[in-house]
């Protein structure tokens, strides 16, 4: 089915608008706390601030997180792993980046 | 319906033992992860591996799956025999990895082993929700866009699809086609947030978000890194050599640029605030290329064997030949 909705609709862009609490990181990711708590041991997330209320997150975590998970169920690497792998991917992106550039 | 060859997809022999299989499924998986991978059809692919992966990997599901030995060949039009499945129970043990939450089997998986309907919801520790409410789910998607798209805003029509439990409770996928304002500057991996656009709620909850993440297509003119971006403008050695003004696409029009004397291939010039749109707004760097032009005729041919006497000039001379 196909359906062409009335427009144009407008968004904002979430990681310029967004501070992220762990539970909000849970409701978007559909994990537990303990999950996220690990990412944040792990180093995969860090936290741009502590405060009375809890770590707060910016909102490029959430891309970071949801990438985290999907390689872990996917591909059934432990959190060591994820978090050298996004190191890598990060690596990668960055040398590609050169690349298109010309290789400043 | 299209027969699915899964010893093919996964690129392992009929006979292949379990164990080759698991081999087989996680060097693919690592290939063509949607998120590592770079390939084209990267997604198509991992979700046809997670598919074949899910039938070859239980012991049940590949014996009922071989039992259509090679009947159609792949491609060729598919129905299940009558009596497909009888003596065969298929033990939910929930969605391939690759799926999102089951609905995006093929047609021809659901044929044969009933779909997402046969999978219960992920497990692990997705399963449960933390703060579970009346609120409806928020949906995920990507999309690739052009690059003007970033550089002078606009709406553009998204395409997406959309899990949805249909009248008869079954997980089926949507197509979507929405008209969305693309905010300036929004860079390869952010997401526009689109709130409300998710899945409705139960009575009385707030309907669900749509986070659209986005990426580029390569620009013919400009590549981009960060908010900067790049163009390539070839000029002419005398214009290098002795200084010139040129005119020079930019994403907000033409411009005059000035080419300082004495620039050479690889000098970069930088345009302020020409990149991408945003509060501290990127630049654009046209970096030059030497043009050359072509010796063709007895006249081009005079004037390059002119600047070879007149030019003490050594090409070479860093190499020490």
């Amino acid at each position: 089915m196909r359906t062409l909705e009335e427009g144009p609709l407008s968004g904002e862009i979430f990681e310029e608008h967004t501070v992220l609490s762990v539970d909000d990181l849970c409701r978007l990711c559909s994990v537990e706390r303990t999950y996220i708590v690990e990412l944040v041991d792990e180093g995969v997330l860090r936290a741009t601030q502590v405060d009375a209320r809890g770590s707060r997150f910016p909102g490029a975590a959430l891309r970071r997180a949801r990438i985290a998970l999907r390689l872990q169920r996917d591909l059934e690497i432990n959190l060591p792993g994820v978090a050298l792998a996004l190191e890598l991917m990060e690596e990668l992106e960055r040398l590609r980046g050169e690349l298109r550039v010309g290789g400043r | 319906m299209q027969f699915k060859d899964y010893y093919q997809v996964m690129g392992v022999a009929r006979d292949a033992t379990e164990a080759q299989i698991k081999q087989a499924y996680r060097r693919l998986a690592r290939k063509y992860h949607p998120d590592v991978s770079k390939e084209k059809d990267a997604e198509a692919r991992f979700k046809d591996l997670g598919e074949a992966y899910e039938v070859l990997k239980s012991a049940e599901k590949r014996a009922a799956y071989d039992q259509l030995g090679a009947g159609p060949r792949p491609g060729e039009n598919f129905k299940p025999p009558p009596d497909w499945g009888s003596g065969f129970e298929f033990t939910g043990e929930g969605p391939h990895p690759g799926s999102a939450g089951g609905a995006d089997y093929s047609d021809f998986f659901e044929s044969l082993f009933g779909g997402a309907a046969a999978g219960a919801r992920r497990g692990g520790r997705r399963g449960s929700r933390a703060t579970d409410d009346d609120r409806g789910e928020d949906h995920h998607a990507k999309v690739l866009l052009d690059l003007d798209a970033t550089l002078q805003g606009g709406s553009r029509q998204m395409t997406l699809r959309v899990p949805e439990i249909d009248a008869d409770g079954r997980l089926v996928s949507r197509e979507r086609t929405l008209n969305v304002q693309v905010p300036k500057g929004i860079l390869p991996g952010q997401t526009i947030r689109l709130a409300g656009q998710g899945s409705a709620a139960a009575a009385g909850g707030k309907p669900g978000d749509l986070y659209i993440e986005v990426e580029f297509q390569p620009h013919p003119l400009y590549k981009l890194d960060g908010r900067d971006l790049y163009l390539e403008l070839p000029v002419a050695p005398w214009e290098a050599a002795l200084g010139a003004t040129v005119k020079t696409p930019t994403p907000s029009g033409i411009v005059e640029l000035k080419i300082p004397s004495g620039s050479h291939a690889g000098s970069k010039l930088r345009l302020k605030s020409r990149g991408l749109p945003a509060a501290t707004p990127g630049d654009l760097y046209v970096v030059l290329q030497i043009a050359l032009p072509a010796a063709g005729d007895e006249k081009s041919k005079d004037a390059y064997r002119a600047m070879a006497a007149a030019l003490p000039f050594n090409p070479r001379l860093s190499l020490g030949v």
